[in-house]
């Protein structure tokens, strides 16, 4: 059981939580996920953490309600308590003085993108970030994002705030402009697809952080697999983060999608019992 | 044989008990049959197969058994309880008596009594197979009955515990291995904690063997007594990435033993394998017997109207039998040898034949191919013939040129094996791991950290639940010696 210490909207459908967890504040690192369960009879979900305080012995989640379990989530108050929490998990971020950096993050992607942002900067590079939303009122942690970089590109799909044009149209004007010597990005697949796409295209070694479907995060189950190179990994415990060249994008948007329509369902009923919200 | 069970043996009662029977009529009576339920009702349900003895069935059984002066039965018994010892009790109807002597070996009497191979092990030593060329006494049946019979009587017993030595220990993983770990350190007096990575207690027991055949409360109420014994139990919890050893040893606890169970499902490498609806076994369990998908969890689980299951062991058989109380009209093995060479027990291959699952054995998966949202819809099959045993004394499966079959799927779940869990092999340094990912340990179940100790599948790679409780057993006995002596040492 872990106590919910803050809650905040980042939009109707984005919720920031602040959560008590000692123990995974003091042993995570950049790119670590936890799994998240609310209820007795709730899903394990993997989600990135954002932030944590040891002081405090916090950690920060961002999520998007999309499903009958980050329904549930968001619908949790300051006070409540999450069912389980484990973690942290996965192969945390290699870190190192590359030179300059381009993080560049899409969606809630931008969450778990903040403390590879920061660990990156710590270690001495130049970091450039891109964040990129379909409007205005869905970016997100743009001020801690500016703490951390020395130069913060926005890109919205319907040109509401910063340049207008998806997030590879923001690298590109990066990579057309100055050396990059490394890309980091965090997204929805397509997005990262298109990302390794046109670094490939400029030879950008790039970084990829996959969030995948999990059952129990810690390398049993394989729900998490994904191509990379002709092999197969496993998200939990090989990844999430991989080259992004030799992820099959493809295949993985396909596999995310396995329980489409029993989510669909689940999410109707949902919102019938629940009314509107 | 232990001074216990050879003294208890003598015991007067005993010996009268012997004489009162000829050993002519002992050995007229025919072996007890199993109730079970109606192969047509259950495959529908949920309800656990096997119904257990009536009293009257369990004390007939009883007599059956010889009360050996040898009982070789005892030394095919991977925790070595003391066989003849519980089942004279019953046949002298002290029923709890006889759990209570079932609970100074295993820490999960009702659990083994249930998913023991016993035809392997107690019952393929026992006088009745060896010498008399018939029907070995039930005793996998007879443990069952006393255990379930003390669960029922709401007069659980907890195993004397040793006063409290003050030395804490801890155990990586709640499963089989880890809680039998846990029960005999608390037995010796030390002051255990289970660090559990799932929400739940119990591991492989929990999201592995579905209820059909290990009903959760029966789990639950074994843990719950080695709980009353004193072990605290924590979940949510990964040693090496929660805590990390050097933490543990921080916080004062003096030995670790790993028990944290088998990890990474096997593929196969072939084409498809990662359309939709292709997943393996523990993935396909994990969901329904742990997060209760299609029976009220959250978690959804892809079932199929035709759901084939690649594999011929224990947990291959749990899942195509899981896929037919789903609903899978047909519900197949697919076995690249013949029957002769599954390693699931007899009783497994028996219950999924009543309950209509087909065998497909001799095929081998080739390819599976999927429809245009990804969803797998065939599978090729190689057919297969017998060729000369193999290392591993079974006579290995070769490719019949040219014989490729196509079958209609909707699911396909994989269930031909694990790997070891990686997280502790690599999060905790200086630990030896074999080339197969698997903790190296000496005969003593001791890693190349001296405090660190471990066994069951970890260890083993795959094996069954019994031995990873033997292993449990075996490591806090030598764990204790360890720290014995390194106290004496000090002193």
């Amino acid at each position: 059981m872990n106590k919910i210490l803050k809650k905040a909207f980042f939009s109707s459908n984005v919720v920031y939580f602040e959560v008590e967890a000692p123990l995974i504040a003091r042993a995570r690192k950049a790119g670590h996920f936890v799994l998240v369960k609310v209820g007795e009879s709730g899903e394990r979900i993997p989600l990135t953490i954002a932030a944590a305080d040891i002081t405090k012995g916090s950690i920060s989640l961002v999520v998007q309600r999309v499903g009958v379990s980050s329904a549930k989530l968001c619908a949790l108050n300051e006070g409540d308590y999450i069912t389980d929490l484990v973690g942290p998990l996965g192969k945390a971020t290699h870190i190192e003085k590359y030179g300059t950096v381009v993080c560049a993050g899409g969606g809630v992607g931008v969450a778990p993108l903040l403390p590879i942002v920061e660990a990156m900067k710590n270690a001495g590079n130049r970091v450039i970030t891109i964040l990129a939303a379909r409007t205005k009122d869905l970016v997100i942690l743009e001020e801690q994002m500016r703490a951390n970089s020395d130069e913060v590109i926005i890109m919205t799909d319907d040109g509401s705030y910063g340049k207008k044009g998806v997030v590879t149209v923001g690298i590109e004007e990066v990579l057309l402009r100055e050396k990059v010597d490394m890309c980091v990005t965090v997204g929805p697949a397509v997005m990262m697809k298109y990302v390794a796409l046109l670094t490939k295209k400029y030879n950008v070694p790039t970084m990829a952080s996959l969030n995948t479907i999990m059952v129990d995060g810690t390398g049993m189950c394989g729900a998490c697999r994904v191509t990379v190179g002709g092999k197969t990994k496993f998200v939990c415990i090989d990844g999430p983060e991989f080259d992004a060249h030799q992820v099959d994008f493809d295949e993985m948007q396909m596999r995310l999608g396995s329980y489409k329509p029993l989510e669909q369902k689940a999410m109707e009923e949902y919102l019938a019992q629940t009314g509107s919200r | 044989m232990s001074e216990q069970t050879v003294s208890s043996r003598n015991a007067a009662w005993r010996e009268q008990l012997r004489k009162s029977v000829s050993t002519k009529e002992r050995t007229s009576i025919p072996r007890v049959h199993m109730h079970e339920l109606d192969p047509l009702v259950r495959s529908h349900n949920n309800e656990e197969v096997n119904m257990g003895l009536t009293l009257e069935e369990a004390l007939l059984e009883a007599k059956r058994c010889l009360d050996c002066p040898n009982p070789t039965c005892i030394s095919g018994c991977p925790v070595g309880i003391d066989i003849p010892g519980f089942i004279k009790r019953i046949e002298n109807n002290e029923l709890l008596e006889a759990a209570s002597i079932l609970k100074r070996t295993s820490a999960l009497p009702a659990v083994c009594g249930r998913v023991c191979p016993q035809e392997k092990q107690c019952e393929a030593s026992c006088i009745y197979t060896q010498k008399l060329g018939k029907e070995a006494v039930a005793i996998g049946y007879l443990e069952r009955f006393a255990a379930d019979y003390e669960r029922h009587s709401g007069k659980l017993s907890v195993p004397v515990c040793a006063p409290s030595n003050g030395i804490k220990v801890a155990v990586v993983g709640s499963g089989p291995a880890g809680l039998s770990f846990a029960g005999e350190m608390a037995k010796k007096g030390y002051r255990v904690t289970v660090f559990e990575a799932l929400h739940e207690i119990g591991g492989v027991l929990k999201y592995g063997i579905p209820a059909f055949r290990l009903p959760n409360d029966v789990i639950d109420v074994e843990i719950e007594n080695i709980k009353k014994m004193g072990v605290e139990m924590i979940t949510n919890c990964i040693v090496g990435k929660t805590i990390s050893y050097e933490d543990l040893k921080n916080e004062g606890y003096e030995g670790l033993f790993v028990g944290s169970g088998a990890g990474l499902p096997r593929f196969m490498n072939i084409p498809g394998e990662n359309l939709i609806g292709v997943m393996s076994s523990n993935e396909y369990l994990t969901r329904i017997n742990l997060m209760g998908a299609s029976r009220g969890g959250d978690t959804p689980v892809l079932t199929g109207q035709h759901v084939a299951v690649i594999g011929g062991g224990n947990t291959a058989m749990d899942a195509v039998r899981t896929a037919r109380r789903l609903g899978a009209q047909r519900a197949m093995i697919v076995y690249r040898r013949s029957e002769q060479e599954m390693p699931a027990r007899i009783e497994e291959i028996k219950h999924a034949k009543e309950e209509g699952i087909e065998f497909l054995t001799l095929h081998n998966p080739i390819e599976y191919e999927g429809d245009e949202s990804g969803r797998v819809k065939r599978m090729r099959l190689q057919k297969m013939m017998l060729g000369e045993p193999d290392a591993s004394g079974r006579r290995s499966p070769v490719e019949i040129p040219g014989a490729v079959e196509t079958i209609d799927v909707d699911a396909v779940i994989v269930s031909i094996g694990v790997s070891p869990n990686p997280l502790i092999p690599s999060s905790i340094n200086g630990l030896s791991v074999s080339k197969w990912g698997t903790l190296v340990v000496d005969d003593h179940l001791q890693t190349s950290i001296p405090a660190i100790y471990a066994g069951g599948d970890i260890v083993r790679g795959g094996a069954t639940v019994i031995l990873a409780m033997g292993d449990g057993r075996k490591a806090a006995a030598a764990m204790d010696d360890y720290l014995r002596s390194k106290k004496n040492q000090k002193n």
